[in-house]
């Protein structure tokens, strides 16, 4: 069974971002980008399933302009057979995401798309749900374990409450969250590999899909900042201070 | 216009969370019908009922919708959704995994983790881990959102005693089936909802040591928390996760234990009212955010502050 697998590039999680000074958008100005954590997770987890023998093979697929090549590279040198480029603007919104997704499913016919949960700069967790919902497909949203087992995935999710287990018919569409599995690191050898494999391109115009925006960005600005607070130099001083200038316990 | 919101609940009990998505839908200003989809679950419309500020309970009760499953519950979202201006739900793991298959069914962008409503069609949302604030605004005609509960007070309840309607049950699409459920149990409130959080990280060393935590929090009446990095480590289960991918939680006091205070964690308490944090080096990150900082060996300083309080 072939496996898609979603990637998008997004600022390293390492930096704190902050917005522009005009207050237009967020400041990216050379700005480290990486995989989206949650992306390369579902990576290594459809590489697993292939080095498994359930896979025959891993495509990964990102929407956005021409340097998310990096990314698809790099999923690539983690063992991603080859690479699919949707040619759009960098900023794209998760249901034109989807579409686009939904557009290669159709050409591919992945029995298991595997996204990330939530894209760690938009924080919207939201893609996997709607590509899901396109396709006509099961969903297993923030999935913490998955097993495959002929035509069904056995799913376990993170939720609020704890951990719930859900059966679903394949295809279908399945999120990672950060305990699924711990991704490898690339060696040299494979990323020199990764350099050959096939990277085809195609355009929304390609694949009819309109991707114009249906929220718009007003404005960005920082959160409220708190306000600095004292070392405190013991517990007795920490206890009279909750108590008497905090006034947060009795 | 309307606005729907959808309840979250087990059948059997209304999570607070709806209360906190009701208030944000009262903000809209529109008159709001609140969805109860379900199975056997009759306790949860009475509940509800006496939510104040919301017009209309419809319940549509059949066996499919027992486990809250997205596949199921979006048709039956879907053949009402047109009467709405605005659908809402709290931005839960269950609100977050239903409603962006709900926007999608009806062609709309869904808008997540809306903290503030600016008006019908503009709102704001943390982005970047919560580094950043933007001001969105939706062309779409149904606005699909899932609202933050800590940003956002709790609805009132008791006194009113709304008229309660049905909705036609859809058929179900047996797309996926439920399996089983582990969920916590525990005594201590529930993190979401506490006044007092204790949270522990890395620095705790074990599992075993968050039993000083648990000791310190039954002092308090307080809920016990955790950094993905203690939860990573196996100390304690996922739902205690606070942060950017775990909880988001305002408590009116943080006590960070052995917490070095990553980016991502603060993202799911920095609108706490007060932190304390206690911490070995003087260097961690967590103090910058903290009103009362004790750099401490927390394994000093936790023993005596459950013996002092
Ligand atoms: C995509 C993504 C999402 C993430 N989401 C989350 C999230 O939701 N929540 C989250 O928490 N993290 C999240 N993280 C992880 C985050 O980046 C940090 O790795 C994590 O928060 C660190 O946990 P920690 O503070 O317990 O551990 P550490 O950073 O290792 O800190 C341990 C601290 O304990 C102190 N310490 C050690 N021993 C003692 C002692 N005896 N007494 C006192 N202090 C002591 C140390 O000085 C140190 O400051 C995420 C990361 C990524 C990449
Ligand atoms: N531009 C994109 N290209 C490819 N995949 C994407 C893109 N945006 C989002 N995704 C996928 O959808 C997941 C969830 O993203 P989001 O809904 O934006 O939080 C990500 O982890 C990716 O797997």
């Amino acid at each position: 069974m072939k496996i898609l697998v979603p990637i998008k590039r997004v600022v390293d999680y390492n930096i704190k971002v902050r917005p522009k000074s005009d207050g237009s958008d967020v400041d990216l100005a050379n700005a480290k980008m990486s995989i989206n954590p949650f992306c390369e997770i579902a990576v290594e987890e459809a590489v697993r399933l292939k080095e498994q023998g359930i896979a025959t093979e891993v495509i990964v697929v990102s929407v956005g302009d021409k340097k998310c090549h990096e990314q698809l590279r790099a999923a690539m040198a983690l063992g991603a057979d080859r690479g699919v480029h949707i040619e759009a603007e960098p900023i794209i919104e998760p249901l034109a995401v989807a579409k686009c997704l939904h557009a290669i499913v159709k050409k591919e016919e992945p029995k298991i798309v595997l996204l990330g949960k939530q894209s760690i700069d938009g924080d919207n967790n939201q893609t996997g749900q709607m590509l899901a919902a396109l396709m006509g497909v099961g969903q297993g949203t923030f999935a913490s374990e998955l097993k495959i087992a002929g035509e069904q995935a056995e799913v376990t999710r993170e939720i609020d409450g704890g951990l719930q287990t859900l059966s679903l018919s394949l295809p279908a569409v399945i999120t990672t969250d950060l305990r699924l599995n711990e991704p490898r690191y690339a060696k040299l050898p494979d990323i020199m590999k990764a350099k050959r494999k096939p990277l085809d391109t195609l355009t929304l115009d390609e694949l009819g899909i309109d991707a114009s925006p249906r929220v718009t960005q007003l404005s960005v600005e920082s959160p409220a900042q708190r306000q600095a607070g004292i070392i405190v130099n013991s517990v007795d001083e920490l206890i009279t201070k909750l108590k008497d200038e905090a006034k947060v316990i009795s | 216009m309307k606005t729907l919101v959808i309840a979250e609940h087990d059948n059997q009990q209304l999570k607070n969370a709806t209360l906190n998505a009701v208030t944000a839908a009262i903000k809209l200003g529109n008159p709001i019908d609140v969805l109860i989809l379900g199975h056997q679950c009759s306790t949860v419309t009475e509940q509800a009922s006496t939510i104040e500020g919301i017009n209309t309970v419809l319940t549509s009760d059949a066996e499919h919708f027992e486990h809250q499953l997205a596949e199921e519950l979006t048709p039956a979202i879907q053949s009402i959704a047109q009467q709405y201006s605005h659908v809402l739900a709290a931005a839960t793991t269950s609100g977050k995994n239903l409603l962006p298959r709900v926007a999608a069914v009806l062609d709309v962008q869904a808008i997540s983790d809306v903290q503030e409503i600016i008006d019908a069609s503009t709102f704001k949302r943390p982005i970047y881990a919560g580094n950043v604030i933007a001001t969105v605004q939706s062309s779409d005609p149904i606005k699909v959102l899932t609202v933050r509960a800590t940003a956002f007070d709790p609805a009132a309840t008791g006194s009113a005693q709304v008229e309660q309607g049905t909705v036609d049950a859809t058929t179900p699409v047996k797309l996926s089936s439920f399996v089983s459920e582990a969920l916590a149990e525990s005594d201590r409130p529930e993190l979401t909802a506490a006044d007092i959080i204790v949270s522990g990280g890395r620095g705790l060393g074990s599992g075993e040591s968050f039993d000083l935590l648990y000791t310190l929090a039954d002092k308090l009446n307080a809920a016990v928390g955790a950094s993905r990095a203690a939860v990573d480590a196996g100390y304690v289960p996922n739902d205690m996760q606070v942060g950017q991918t775990g909880k988001i939680v305002a408590p009116s006091l943080y006590i960070a234990a052995g917490i070095s205070g990553a980016i991502q964690h603060l993202a799911g308490m920095k609108d706490s009212k007060v932190i304390v944090a206690i911490n070995k080096d003087e260097d961690a990150p967590i103090f910058q955010v903290a009103d009362y900082g004790l750099v401490a060996d927390l394994f000093d300083a936790v023993p005596e502050l459950i013996e002092k309080l």
